[in-house]
């Protein structure tokens, strides 16, 4: 009999059901969403939040064996049922531990935040059918949206979960770099142990809610403040820009630094905050800000670049003149006269979207005041850089701020900002309580930074014999209302424009332009993905006008060791992108050959299209310091303290780093202790973006070993050549035949706490670009080329891409599998760049209107790993985490090309934009791109 | 105040005395509150246990409007409801198929419930109850535009009937979105045919979804069909003239002119594929 309920909504009622396998009463308002209860009454984190409106899945548990997503369950509703959760699956062995071993071995986790969704759902499909087909896997995860594989391990993992081995054999000292080997982090998040932002907030702790502006442009005014808190019971404290101790401003860049905690007097954007409450979470939660004493005058908002260019536009920033944040620029050679020496030219005006990050984790965290100190636990890409933020924002020294990074549900650039941290740090401060903040994924959307918009004009020339002659290149970047990362994109995009290709004769101008919009900020790639959809473009034009192989003529201009960049680097070793286009050729060629014969037989409404683009990337810093410092220790128990700050975004870079630092000691990966990013505990390893991480924090752990094993050997008075053996006994050293062993028990411990240390920094070396951007921006840079087959419906201008081989010289592939989790991860946020991907200011912020790809969206992706190795990256190792979100979707434009003859200037290339060019090309009429193909 | 009757009587008795809000999957219920909690009245019918059945009676076959989509695939249906089935599969995700109801489909009336246009091709009929009895009335009339219906306070939507005629229909349903799962449509159609003795079009229905404030059956286009050979190329009956019913509207989705396009081909397709390889 269910059970039945008569109650006032508000009132508490005493739901009784079970809970993976446990019967529990909760009392409970009966409206109150499943999610909740698992989540605050009964600690089961493991179930994620990420959209409370059924769009991503992460929150799914079963209902008697039936998965649903309890974000949309009614409390009231469970009485009597069945709950499982992830913590509950252990439960259904031996097919959930296969399950979570095939997610582990197959690196189908990464962020996590989506794998408990991921393995309820494929548990109830397993259960149900022990050995389903790839479509029925798809059917059965198609409601859970993640954001970092690419969806295609995933499959993987759930298709071969009953037939996998448990990979058990010992990893021995000194092979660890270039295996397989499984997440350091991965069990956590296998079985919902894992704690993300929203996971640890201590009980008792306040709330706070941003109180935000509803339109682009306003001006505003207070009410009575004292009496509004004086007659909201619940309400602790309010907070405007006047309860700020230090700065009212903050920003990822210092000396562009322009963001306010609270606007004062007018709002640049949609969504920035202008005050906050603070109080218990049910006063908060329930808080109609209708309520709230403000009123608010809408002023005319600069919405597009257009407007805020224009002469007579007001000016956003009123030291920032023309709207215009900053600009960059790269020359070399002469391009008039590279462009009138052409034998072909091709140019355009190309045109991208705002893109949302759409990580499955919302903002989230809290704060606590510990005396004199503040301590703020939350989501992060960069720890460091919030500290410096927050302690200018309290007016307290850095020493006085902690941050404590979670494990993170995705960032991908857009957790390198401030969201939740000023709130919570500013409210725990004033009222020496936790307070917790905790963005919906409608704020998230909101008011978080996006990928900039760009528009992007550009000629290209190019000899008879197909050697590129000329690029002139100039590309607006919205940034919206406040800096963020619009310098970085600015100064990143020129040095990048020409491709990874000798072009002699080079203009490449850019300008990031103030508007009313969220800030534009990091988004995997700065600016780097929006170029290639224009220049991969043009140079596919040139080839076509040529009568050139596509795929030939990017071998024909291919960078190598000796020819200089836009920027006058000569690149020496480690140039491996010809290697990254001749590894396609085999199968490009016969991909074309199958798709032409297609068409040749197609009579319906189908036609198949293949497309190739090719990509550079510079990781770290352009020619700016970003150094990494690690330190390695060893205990007195033998056991190894790796203080690894890089924060693991889910890319790997815990375990990644870890494979460096053991391999550089000789010692084997159990014997390794991590520590994170923790400010209190781990030096700066400055921030994970930029495809830094592997590369410098990875040479750092490298040199951090050199210098322990260096402490280690002085101690023991050995040679530079002896060995160090890391063995259960200890560590014994074998020099000129001779062994010994320390006893580590009985040393003296440093002032780190370790009986011996090594810790190291390594700073990318570069040069300062010149004026007309000539110089050493880079280091070293990773190198990559996708090749895309696609199907595309001309009457409905619907794409469907079949496979995408991706090629990419990582120098060394440190760990294969997390190596091929970034690639094909960033060929998905490719494909959703180049086909569904667009966020329009103020309308659809949520994620069934902003549209990320789903399951049923990634074809496979056959990954291509070219290990050309680098001379200065750890063990010869490139980044991968931007770069392999480059090429995608110049490719897929460059097959919709192919396949019909159209070219889509403007991107996301949605049906209905494919089909408007198809009619206003041809009448409806299709001809195929390349009628030799 | 917050209900979960075990009937409908109860319900429906309820609901007489206080106007409330109507809760079953929530679907719909949970993604409308946004950030807020619930307030309000609420009639939570998800254990009315009456209003959960498939039954085959002499004239109709009822769908209980607190059937779920996956109880609804599950169910063992003759093929006229082969596009209804199609289009449940379509709805969200396993998870959202698995609460969301038939009736809460059709009640909250969204220009893009993928369950409106397959019904409308089964003409379906809905019954709503109240306390003062209940009353029928075609789907068609039911869903006035966006996020309305005729439902009057006080009333229930109990039950969809599907007229026994056109239970052996052949029919097709095509949804065309952005990308595979959990998407809304960009226009979705929904055709069934009946045909007679000499291989001919006798019935048709047509509808499209997505395309103006509510789905919108295609009458001139369904009296075209008939008398048609109901065989291949039946398809090319159609024109532009007869989506121009359709009033579609520029979102974040797609333009107006694209759904116009759209809908012509997916209409198209739609009855080709009833008629594919003498299927009719």
């Amino acid at each position: 009999m269910t059970q039945t309920f008569t109650i006032p909504a508000e009132a508490q009622v005493s739901v009784a059901f079970r809970v993976n396998g446990r019967g529990v009463a909760v009392r409970t308002s009966p409206l109150r969403r499943l999610s909740r209860v698992l989540r605050e009454d009964l600690g089961l984190t493991g179930t994620k939040v990420g959209c409370d409106a059924g769009d991503c899945g992460a929150c799914t548990v079963l209902v008697n064996g039936e998965p649903a997503c309890s974000c949309l369950i009614a409390a009231a509703q469970v009485a009597d049922c069945e709950i499982t959760t992830v913590e509950g699956l252990a439960t259904r062995a031996p097919l959930f531990g296969a399950l979570q071993e095939s997610f582990l071995s197959h690196g189908a986790a990464q962020c996590g935040a989506c794998t408990p969704g991921m393995l309820v759902a494929a548990t109830a499909l397993l259960e149900r059918n022990s050995s389903p087909t790839e479509t029925q896997v798809m059917d059965a995860l198609g409601g859970v949206l993640c954001r970092c594989t690419g969806y295609r391990k995933i499959i993987a993992a759930v298709l071969e979960a009953r037939s996998i081995a448990p990979c058990v054999s010992p990893i021995l000292a000194g092979t660890a770099v270039g295996q397989r080997l499984t997440r350091i982090d991965g069990p956590g998040k296998v079985n919902g142990a894992e704690l993300f932002g929203a996971d640890e907030i201590p009980a008792g702790a306040l709330a706070v809610r941003a109180i935000r502006s509803p339109h682009h442009r306003a001006r505003f005014q207070f009410g009575d403040l004292p009496s509004f808190l004086a007659s909201h019971a619940g309400i602790d404290a309010v907070f405007t820009a006047k309860d700020i101790p230090g700065k009212n401003c903050y920003g990822v860049i210092p000396p562009f630094a322009d963001q306010p905690v609270f606007a004062e007097g007018e709002t640049r954007h949609r969504g920035e905050a202008v005050a906050a409450i603070v109080g218990a979470p049910e006063f908060v939660e329930a808080f109609d800000e209708t309520d709230f004493p403000i009123t608010w005058e809408k002023l005319p908002p600069l919405l597009t670049m257009d407007a805020a260019l224009a002469p007579d536009a007001p000016l956003i920033h009123a030291s920032r003149e023309g709207n215009i944040l900053v600009r960059g620029r790269v020359l070399r050679g002469d391009v008039g006269r590279g462009l009138r020496e052409s034998a072909v030219t091709a140019e355009g005006e190309f045109e991208t979207g705002f893109i949302e990050h759409a990580y499955i984790e919302p903002e989230a965290g809290f704060a606590r005041r510990v005396e004199d100190q503040i301590e703020v636990q939350a989501c992060t890409q960069s720890p460091y850089m919030d500290r410096a933020d927050l302690a200018k924002i309290l007016g307290i020294p850095l020493e006085s701020v902690r941050i404590i990074p979670t494990a993170v549900g995705g960032g991908f650039g857009a957790k390198l900002d401030l969201s939740v941290q000023p709130f919570v740090a500013l409210a725990a401060w004033h009222l020496r309580k936790p307070v917790s903040m905790v963005y919906s994924r409608h704020e998230s959307i909101m008011c978080t930074t996006k990928r900039h918009p760009a528009r992007i004009r550009g000629r290209a020339g190019a000899t008879r014999e197909g050697k590129l002659l000329a690029l002139d290149f100039a590309a607006d970047f919205n940034t919206g209302a406040y800096s963020s990362w619009g310098p970085t994109v600015a100064a990143r995009v020129p040095v990048h424009a020409s491709g990874p290709y000798y072009v002699p004769h080079y203009r490449a101008l850019t300008r990031a332009v103030h508007t009313n919009i969220v800030p534009a900020g990091a988004f995997r790639g700065f600016g780097v993905p929006q170029m290639a959809v224009a220049q991969e473009q043009l140079y596919d034009e040139l080839a076509a006008q040529l009568g050139i192989d596509p795929l030939e003529f990017r071998i024909i201009n291919a960078l190598d060791d000796a020819t200089p960049t836009v920027t006058g680097q000569i690149l020496g070793e480690g140039t491996g992108i010809r290697a990254c286009f001749e590894s396609l050729r085999a199968k490009w060629q016969a991909a074309r050959a199958d798709a032409a014969a297609f068409n040749a037989n197609s009579n319906g409404p189908l036609r198949r299209g293949v497309g190739v683009a090719g990509m550079w990337y510079g990781c770290g810093n352009t020619s700016l310091s970003n150094p990494s410092t690690v330190r390695v220790g060893i205990k007195r128990d033998g056991r190894i303290s790796l203080h690894q700050g890089a924060v693991d975004i889910g890319q790997g870079s815990n375990t990644i780093i870890t494979q460096i630092c053991a391999d550089a000691l000789d010692a084997p990966m159990d014997r390794f202790d991590l520590l994170s990013g923790d400010t209190k505990i781990s030096p700066d390893c400055g921030k994970t973006s930029a495809s830094r991480q592997t590369f410098v924090t990875g040479r750092a752990a490298h040199m951090a070993a050199t210098e322990l094993r260096r402490a280690i050997l002085r101690h023991a008075n050995a040679r530079e050549a002896a060995r160090i053996r890391f063995d259960a006994g200890g560590i014994t050293i074998d020099d000129c035949g001779k062994s010994r062993t320390l006893s580590l028990a009985g040393l003296p411990l440093d002032a780190h706490g370790y009986v011996f240390t090594g810790e190291a920094t390594f700073d990318p070396p570069t040069s300062p670009l010149d004026e007309n951007g000539q110089g050493i921006p880079y280091a070293v840079f990773g190198f990559g080329a996708h090749m895309a087959e696609i199907e595309l419906d001309v009457e409905l201008g619907a794409v469907r891409v079949l496979r995408i081989v991706a090629a990419h010289d990582v120098g060394r592939a440190i760990n294969p599998t997390l190596v091929e989790g970034q690639i094909e991860g960033g060929a998905a946020q490719g494909l959703g760049l180049a086909l569904m991907e667009e966020f329009s200011p103020g309308k659809g912020e949520n994620l069934h209107d902003y549209l990320i790809p789903t399951i049923g969206d990634m074809p496979p992706v056959d990954v291509i790993l070219i290990e050309d190795p680098s001379p200065v990256g750890p063990f010869g190792a490139k980044g991968v985490g931007e770069q392999s979100t480059i090429p995608t979707a110049p490719a897929i434009l460059n097959a919709i090309y192919h396949a019909a003859g159209v070219r889509i200037r403007k991107v996301p290339a949605t049906p209905d934009r494919i089909r408007a060019a198809i009619l206003a090309a041809c009448g409806g009429k299709v001809s195929p791109g390349d009628a030799r193909a | 105040m917050y209900l979960r009757p075990a009937t409908l009587a109860q319900a429906v008795q309820w609901l007489s005395e206080s106007p409330a809000q109507i809760l079953a999957g929530g679907t719909d219920f949970f993604p409308a509150l946004g950030e807020a909690p619930a307030r309000g009245p609420v009639l939570d019918v998800s254990a009315i246990r009456e209003i959960k059945n498939i039954s085959i009676e002499a004239e109709f076959i009822r769908i209980g409007g607190g059937v779920t989509w996956t109880e609804l695939i599950a169910a063992t249906l003759p093929r006229g409801f082969d596009a209804l089935k199609c289009a449940a599969r379509e709805v969200g995700s396993v998870q959202i198929q698995n609460r969301a109801t038939v009736a809460g489909n059709l009640c909250n009336a969204s220009p893009a419930a993928d369950g409106v246009p397959p019904l409308l091709a089964l003409d379906a009929v809905v019954e709503l109850a109240s306390a003062e009895g209940s009353r029928r009335m075609a789907l068609e009339d039911f869903i006035l535009g966006n996020r309305k219906t005729a439902r009057r306070r006080g009333e229930i939507l109990a039950g969809v009937l599907i007229p026994r005629r056109w239970q052996d229909a052949s029919s097709s349903f095509l949804k065309l979105g952005a990308r595979r799962y959990l998407v809304i449509s960009i226009v979705m159609t929904a055709v069934s045919i009946l045909q007679d003795a000499a291989g001919r079009v006798a019935d048709a229905r047509v509808a499209v979804g997505s395309c103006s404030a509510k789905a919108l059956r295609l009458h001139t286009l369904e009296r075209v069909l008939i008398g048609r050979p109901a065989q291949p190329g039946l398809g090319s009956a159609v024109s532009a003239e007869h989506v121009a019913v359709l009033s579609p509207i520029d979102d974040v989705r797609s333009t107006a002119a694209y759904r116009d396009d759209a809908s012509l081909t997916l209409v198209r397709r739609a009855i080709e594929d009833c008629v594919r390889d003498g299927r009719a």
